[in-house]
């Protein structure tokens, strides 16, 4: 089944496009809003928001954009009175004209909810897990309205939860939020959130959580939500992809102040701030059809705590002058009405037409010479074939018995030559980590074979294993998680060095050298890995891997916890790091657009399946599984006037249980394809099962499984 | 869910065997009942101690196995044998069970109500006064052993009554004998003597529960679902009790089972202490006079008493966490 948007009708629904009517009061405004936290104990207080201010009116989108830290979040929990007590807030909140800041608990507690409603960012942790989620639904209808019955409750949650979307609602609303799958859990949070329709619905990082799939289908739920309550909407988020065909106006948010707002268009055609600039650069586009490297911001957020008194983003700035050190600039006008952006050089940008390229400097990536082999000539790396790992499934205490099978891989055949990275893509829990356990553990497969660097899995001495583990390494997606907190940086690197027989001073200097090749201070191997952003640690796990020369990396959706702006700087450091030291990647992750700019050959699977696969030119020109082209078509271009146009291709419902996958073609319960095939032809997807195979004439390196895979050339 | 509750119980039923048949086994097997009628004055014939321990079951001569069946087919037919002063087991179970059970009833819903109300109170308000003096008052309770908190409280007690100059508080006893006061005389008496032993062996489950249920508060108060209680509008306090509180008190069940142990010891020294006929200080009494069957009934009340803990916290666990019926 397809759903479409981005219609001309829904547009002026949504308010998209020449904006509102200006004279309409604004429903929902926030002026000079300042939040800081005491630090106490002889600590500098922290300043999270200084001098925020907007405004949104009936039927308006507003996107407000930063990265983590600047100040987003706090801002819109000020604003419904979430803080906690001892954060302290100043300036103005006012709600059709009323002051809300300064409210007592009690009275607060009536708006929230009724008046001004909100949207969390992780909606796993976000419904009480003890309670059903028609309870929930239910108990915020009762609890502005004490004397609506339960019966009447249950009935409007029901018909909430219908709304956005929730299959068979009057059954699953007896469900435990454990039960639903991240996506469902957010669309109960938004019932939540227009149970009482609300003047205002304040959206924080609604879909960072989620799979691009998912995350077009929550896009979607919000646009009917908002259609349905007519409320103002204020979309908080770090990716400016999510917002550019959605909002109207946008805000971006440096170090707890606004650094750039207006009109969608103008922000994002007329940019006149650098941060800007390199927030939307940085942002991996599908719609350029070379590869060009992504923009990477330099350094890290400042400190909240001690500000330098010139601007905030001076020292991360290309075009900074010194003058910029000097005063924070104000935010003023530059442009078209409404447009207005704290840059003392903004009138120097306008004047010269710079544009992210002007600004940025863009180091072109020099290419392996092994990469101008032809791949057949080259040497494999990595050769899976038919693999599979199928977990059992057991119920019972004392006496376990087998009551299913978990397909987490069910065959999958592909190999990496040297000097390639290829790239497994799908959504979560379609079996890319279950593979690469799989080839990490270097044993005996339940079925099929892996061979790493010529030696086959479970068939090698223990001192072939040790050198071949020398030789494969791995990058983790959380960098949080993945060093160890106890560890300095040192020792955190020469750990694979030392379990490897290096002498001392060979490790020293290694270690030393690694710090380099990743981009980091030498001196800052004595600290700890606490003391480093998000960005910063990822390096250092890569510098890790890297100890022992690896000839292959294996890398675990390794930038998808970081911003975008420090998540182009990794990538650019892995593509850099891949030609120097002629490495292989296996990269896993869960959206196609990063993987745009890094991969050389792409694999996307479902359901523990490879469904196509092939060269990222191909790929993305001419992609032919449904699966593929739905991938693509959600994720969002940071293009406000492309993605208005857009049709998305909504992919229906979640990934069905691995314990039960569909008979025949495994994707055939989602596929919009499917949707619109004859009786007779769907009986073909039900009954077999499509073998991955060339589907395209001319496209050599590029095959689907898919009996009805488009194979007229066409984008 | 009643299938569950039932698969329980029955397992409950075999623990209880397996403790009693335990107890009784090390029971008989190092008690000297011999002994103890050898030593009284004048010291009886040994046809007449011969005699005496055969009919209470406590002949070392008799083989264990023997002694075991005929106490196992007693405790069949509800008939815990003869204690050693050959008065029935039962008839004193009968006197001294609600004792204790008064003094353990009391004592828990007290100390684990009064603990958690007061531990998630003191997490709302972190590092506020309310929350640094009971952390204090809780970790001095915990340091001290349960018998001293007891003897403090004797000589609190009768230091209050000096000051008062009237009996207050009583700390011996259960009831003032030959008390001639009509109902409401007797129940004041009564409470009088119970308020003493109560709060001892309430106040160290107060200590253990108030800082569990703090920690446990303490995990789920910056919780997501929380704040998303308070978004949809309900105030500060009606989150924190019916989101924070619901969600925090489950894994202080699985805790009251373990602790329930523990409070039974405790209940044993607080009836000695404060001269409290009930099975605690029965068995105390026995070990000392070598009674082999009251000491098994003994520990087969307690090991009743812990299981029906158990089963209630089951019942608890299910009615607070309600994804365990649907699983």
């Amino acid at each position: 089944m397809t759903a479409t948007s981005g219609t001309a009708a829904e547009q002026e629904q949504t308010g998209a496009g020449p904006g509102p009517d200006r004279a309409e009061p604004a429903v929902f405004e926030v002026s000079d809003l300042e939040v800081s936290f005491p630090g106490g104990r002889g600590n500098a207080d922290v300043t999270a928001v200084r001098g925020v201010s907007y405004e949104v009116r009936r039927g308006e989108i507003l996107g407000i954009v930063g990265e983590s830290g600047s100040g987003k979040s706090v801002s819109s929990l000020a604003a419904i009175g979430l803080l906690p007590d001892y954060a302290r807030v100043s300036g103005s909140i006012r709600l059709h004209g009323e002051e809300l800041l300064g409210l007592d608990d009690r009275t607060m507690a009536k708006k929230r909810g009724r008046a001004v409603s909100m949207v969390f960012q992780d909606p796993l942790s976000g419904l009480t897990p003890v309670y059903t989620v028609g309870d929930q639904v239910a108990e915020a209808v009762q609890v502005h309205n004490p004397q609506t019955s339960r019966e009447a409750a249950q009935k409007r949650a029901v018909e909430l939860l219908t709304l956005v979307g929730i299959p068979d609602a009057e059954r699953r609303r007896r469900s435990f939020p454990h039960e639903f799958s991240g996506g469902m859990r957010q669309r109960v949070m938004i019932a939540i959130a227009i149970a009482n329709d609300p003047d205002v619905i304040i959206c924080d990082e609604p879909t960072t959580a989620l799979d691009v799939t998912i995350q077009a289908q929550i896009l979607e739920v919000l646009k009917t939500a908002q259609r349905e309550t007519g409320a103002a909407i204020v979309m908080i988020t770090h990716d400016l992809g999510v917002v550019a065909g959605l909002v109207d106006r946008v805000q971006v948010m440096y170090a707890g102040r606004l650094v750039e707002t207006g009109a969608v268009d103008d922000v994002y055609y007329n940019t006149r701030m650098p941060y800007t600039m390199g927030l939307l650069g940085s942002v991996p586009r599908l719609d350029q059809d070379e590869k060009t490297p992504l923009i990477p911001i330099k350094g890290n957020p400042p400190s909240l705590t001690d500000m330098p008194p010139g601007c905030p983003f001076a020292p991360r700035c290309p075009i900074a002058v010194p003058e910029c050190d000097a005063a924070e600039p104000p935010l003023e006008r530059v442009g078209g009405a409404g447009h207005r952006a704290a840059c003392i050089r903004a009138g120097e940008i306008e004047a010269n037409a710079w544009t992210a390229r002007d600004v940025y400097p863009v180091s072109e990536i020099e290419r392996n010479p092994v990469s101008q082999v032809p791949r057949a000539d080259r040497e494999t790396v990595l050769r899976v074939d038919d693999l599979a790992k199928h977990h059992p499934l057991m119920r019972g205490a004392l006496f376990k018995r087998r009551v299913g099978t978990v397909y987490a891989v069910d065959g999958l055949t592909f190999d990496v030559r040297e000097g390639e990275t290829l790239a497994l893509v799908g959504e979560s829990g379609c079996g890319k980590s279950s593979t690469l356990m799989e080839i990490l553990s270097l044993d005996q497969p339940q079925q099929g074979t892996v061979e790493v660097l010529g030696k086959r899995s479970g068939r090698m001495s223990n001192r072939e294993r040790m050198q071949v583990r020398g030789d494969v390494q791995v990058v983790f997606q959380d960098p949080m998680s993945s060093l160890d907190p106890r560890m300095r940086v040192f020792e955190i690197i020469a750990e694979p060095l030392h379990t490897h027989g290096y002498s001392k001073e060979r490790v020293r200097s290694r270690v030393l050298e690694l710090m380099e090749l990743v981009g980091l201070d030498r001196s800052a191997v004595t600290r700890s890995p606490a003391e480093f952003s998000g960005g910063q640690r990822q390096r250092i796990g890569i510098a890790r891997a890297l100890a022992l020369e690896p000839k292959l990396l294996v890398l675990d959706e390794p930038v998808s916890a970081l911003d975008v702006s420090i998540q182009a700087g990794v990538i650019n450091l892995l593509e850099e790091l891949k030609a120097r030291l002629g490495l292989s990647y296996l990269f896993v992750a869960h959206d196609l657009s990063v993987v745009r700019h890094i991969a050389d050959r792409v694999a996307v699977m479902y359901l523990g399946k490879i469904v196509e696969i092939g060269d990222v030119q191909s790929i993305y020109r001419r992609p032919t599984h449904p699966y593929t082209k739905a991938l693509l078509s959600a994720i969002p271009l940071p293009d406000p006037e492309k993605e208005r146009r857009r049709e998305h291709v909504v992919l229906q419902g979640d990934l069905p249980n691995p314990a039960d996958p569909p008979s025949g073609c495994r994707f055939r319960t989602r596929c919009q394809k499917f949707a619109v095939l004859s009786e007779e032809d769907r009986s073909t997807c039900r009954e077999r099962e499509p073998e991955l195979r060339h589907r395209v004439e001319g496209a050599a390196d590029q095959a689907a499984a898919c009996h009805y895979a488009d194979t007229e050339a066409s984008s | 869910m009643a299938k569950f509750l039932i698969r329980r119980l029955l397992s409950y039923l075999v623990l209880i065997f397996l403790a009693s048949s335990i107890a009784y086994l090390i029971a008989a097997s190092t008690l000297d009942p011999r002994g103890h009628f050898e030593q009284m004055q004048p010291p009886p014939s040994d046809q007449a101690i011969e005699k005496e321990l055969n009919k209470l079951n406590l002949n070392d001569e008799t083989p264990l196995a023997e002694r075991y069946a005929t106490w196992a087919t007693g405790v069949a037919t509800a008939d815990f044998g003869r204690t050693i002063k050959d008065q029935s087991v039962n008839e004193n179970i009968a006197r001294k069970a609600g004792v204790s059970l008064r003094l353990i009833v009391a004592g828990t819903l007290i100390g684990a109500t009064l603990g958690v109300a007061m531990g998630a109170y003191a997490a709302v308000r972190q590092y506020g006064r309310f929350d640094r003096v009971t952390t204090v008052a809780a970790f001095f309770l915990l340091a001290v052993p349960a018998v001293v908190v007891a003897v403090i409280l004797q000589v609190s007690a009768v230091w209050l009554n000096d000051v008062s100059g009237m009996r207050l508080l009583e700390y011996g006893g259960e009831y003032s004998p030959n008390l001639q006061a009509g109902f409401w005389g007797t129940l004041a008496d009564r409470v009088q003597h119970a308020i003493l032993p109560t709060l001892a062996l309430s106040l160290s489950l107060f200590a253990a529960f108030s800082r569990y249920q703090r920690n446990m508060m303490l995990d789920v108060l910056g919780s997501d679902f929380v704040r998303t209680a308070m978004a949809k509008g309900l105030t500060r306090r009606a989150a924190m009790i019916k989101h924070a509180l619901r969600t925090a008190l489950i894994p202080t069940i699985t805790y009251f089972t373990f602790t329930f142990g523990i409070l039974i010891a405790n209940a044993t020294f607080t009836e000695k202490i404060f001269g409290w006929h009930g099975m605690g200080a029965w068995v105390v009494d026995s070990i000392a006079t070598q009674d082999v069957n009251a000491v098994a009934a003994v520990t087969f009340f307690m090991a009743v008493c812990v299981m029906a803990a158990s089963f209630l916290s089951d019942v608890l666990y299910a009615w607070l966490d309600p994804r365990v019926r649907v699983s």
